[in-house]
């Protein structure tokens, strides 16, 4: 077992590592792919395995968009009159402060979003169930109405920050290993997570919490470190996505509420709740299906995606994982009673 | 912030208008009462969270537009609606409903949510992404020196919501149907025990619920503005008003709708009309945490 495991990873991580030369036209879209697996990891640190389903974690990704952009940009100028001039040619980057504000900017957008995760979470966590979904989904929403009527960051127009100093293909693959690189360090730091005690206490927080509270849990206190560090890692994302796209405005690109906000979770359901892997499988089979329809039904994608998340929440709410885990329990280490304990290693 | 305290001072200056802007807000929250009332209906009978509610609510409304564009006079747009949407929520209830109501209520959340999704692209690609409106041609009327301008057709919006309400609660409360709805959203089992056929009931609760916003959204139309993607606030809109008031409480939401519509005009006013999407949310979230206060007191927990 452990050795199919060591092989696994290692077979995934080559692929993940030569995925961009193989495959030079699609650099952009695996980079997005593995934007994707983030934010579904990350939903499914709060809602597979503590259950509080966010609709808001968007928020986190077009905040950390801005962070980062206010940050590299205000580094070297006047934020207001650089988004004044919509970027018309007189700011000039040079390498040298591009890349220190891109690596100040991403961490800076992921602490902003963790210190924000903490003060929105202390009051909406004690909302339950549906309320607690409605409740940051309507903060997700107000965030992005009260951003596109800033002036200071550009209003409805967005904001557009410096290109990459270099060929373009080489930012593309650039980009990629941000977001690679970012992905792995997050894939190791839930598994090592779940493991923990903190990890049995969420998942206690997710099945019962009264009694989780009664067994002298601190149900807050984890509830809000636990937010804070998904938000920490989709602030990073929407940082690299920031610096990736250049230019992004916020009702449709930051906090793109019913698209990307609503995919994460749309790929934690397909790819089942609460598992480790099943973020990463969900992301890649919505990513194809997304791209497939938009490709072959352009105009109708929507609807495709509508029709997709009904009938995943309906039909096929354990996922992937959760039905192979049905099927094939031996493949997970579960032991089933009443098989012979041979293949049940 | 100069603009906002001197939008402030003009309140203070010209008491008129504030007359003017309560009377705006009241005419346009007795729609949004009409919309949360369905979903209060929904929420209560059925306990299914319906995030496509302001979705029918412009259905409705593209309904009356398109029938108006093919030469039918508009005021019979509202009737309608009422039956287009009857039929819509009928079906939307047998494909997606009825598989979620035993379910617990994130997945109706999500579910209703894939639904809005798909109706607001649908009516994108049926209807283009232009705002739309039905002008009904009737005059204005004025007072205190044309400062308070009351369109009559306004006023006729207002009357056509206050008489399907009284319609809806009259059958609510007389009609066998009516009684079979109240009974199931006191107790479904008990309901099913004494012969209530509770699949027709829901199946009938939402299709109900799908024609009130339908007609609700016919009556916008003429009134206000509709865009395919404007559903999401009238469903946050909804919300608000059923979280505020509470369920199975009909003076509450005829209230809650009509303090919503007003607050959101002076929102409008003070901050700009920018920030009227923001000021719905906002009220949202601030009706939540006021809420959880409330709740607060009375939950029993050591700290």
């Amino acid at each position: 077992m452990a050795k199919n495991k060591v092989i696994l990873y290692a077979v995934v991580l080559t692929i993940s590592f030569l995925a961009p030369f193989v495959f030079p036209t699609f650099g952009t879209q695996l980079a997005t792919l593995w934007l994707m697996i983030i934010v579904a990891m990350t939903w499914d640190m709060t809602g597979g395995q503590m259950g509080y389903n966010s609709l808001g974690n968007i928020f986190f990704y077009g905040t950390g968009m801005y962070v980062a952009a206010v940050i590299s940009i205000g580094m070297v100028y006047n934020v207001g009159d650089y988004t004044n001039a919509a970027g018309g040619g007189i700011f000039e980057f040079t390498d040298q402060q591009y890349f220190t504000g891109l690596v100040l900017g991403i961490i800076g957008a992921g602490l902003f979003c963790s210190i924000t995760a903490l003060i929105i979470g202390y009051i909406t966590f004690g909302l339950r169930g549906p309320y607690f979904a409605i409740g940051t989904l309507g903060v997700a929403i107000a965030g992005g109405e009260l951003v596109s009527n800033w002036d200071w960051v550009g209003g409805g127009q967005g904001i557009a920050l410096p290109v990459y100093p270099g060929d373009l293909d080489e930012g593309k693959v650039f980009f990629y290993f941000l977001f690679a690189v970012t992905g792995i360090v997050l894939f190791i730091f839930l598994k090592w997570f779940y493991r923990t005690r903190f990890g049995a206490a969420i998942n206690a927080i997710r099945d019962d919490e009264e009694k989780a509270d009664a067994m002298g849990i601190h149900t807050l206190r984890y509830k809000l470190i636990t937010w804070a560090i998904a938000a920490f890692f989709v602030g990073v994302a929407g940082g690299i996505s920031g610096f990736q796209l250049i230019h992004f405005e916020p009702l449709e690109t930051a906090y793109q509420t019913i698209n990307l906000g609503i995919f994460m979770v749309v790929c934690v359901l397909l790819g089942g709740k609460g598992t480790l892997w099943g973020p990463i499988v969900g992301a890649i089979l919505f990513h194809l299906f997304k791209e497939v329809t938009w490709n072959y039904f352009l105009g109708w994608q929507w609807v495709a995606l509508g029709a997709l998340i009904i009938v995943t929440v309906v039909y096929f709410q354990d996922g992937v994982l959760g039905w192979l885990m049905h099927k094939r329990p031996e493949w997970f280490g579960i032991r089933v009673e009443n098989k012979s304990s041979g293949d049940a290693r | 912030m100069d603009q906002i305290l001197s939008n402030i001072s003009l309140l203070f200056e010209f008491p008129v208008v504030n007359l003017k802007i309560v009377i705006d807000g009241l005419m346009i929250g007795a729609l949004f009462a009409l919309a949360a009332y369905g979903l209060a209906l929904v929420w209560g009978v059925m306990n299914v969270k319906n995030l496509a509610q302001g979705d029918f609510v412009i259905a409705g409304g593209y309904v009356s537009w398109w029938l108006v564009q093919q030469g039918v006079p508009p005021l019979l747009g509202v009737p309608a609606a009422f039956i287009v949407m009857w039929g819509i929520g009928w079906v939307a209830y047998k494909l997606v409903i009825s598989r979620v109501i035993e379910r617990d209520l994130f997945t109706s959340l999500l579910a209703t949510f894939g639904l809005a999704i798909m109706m607001a692209q649908i009516m994108n690609l049926m209807f283009g992404s232009d705002t739309q409106s039905v002008d009904l041609g009737y005059k204005t009327l004025y007072f205190f020196d044309e400062l308070i301008d009351v369109p009559i057709a306004k006023l006729i919006g207002v009357l056509m919501a206050a008489t399907l309400a009284a319609g809806v609660i009259i059958f609510m409360k007389s009609s066998r149907m009516g009684q079979a709805i109240r009974a199931t959203a006191q107790d479904a089992r008990a309901a099913r025990v004494l012969g209530i056929d509770t699949e027709k009931v829901y199946a009938f609760t939402f299709s109900l619920n799908a024609a009130i916003c339908g007609a609700a959204g016919a009556i916008i139309v003429m009134v206000w503005l509709i865009q395919p993607f404007y559903g999401i606030t009238h469903s946050i809109r909804a919300f608000v008003i059923v979280t505020a008031a509470g369920l199975g409480n009909l003076p509450g939401v005829i209230a809650a709708g009509l303090g919503i519509g007003a607050l959101e005009q002076y929102g409008a006013h003070i901050f700009g009309i920018g920030y009227q999407q923001a000021i719905a949310v906002l009220l949202l979230l601030l009706v939540l945490i006021i809420r959880l206060f409330q709740q607060l007191r009375n939950r029993q927990v050591l700290k």
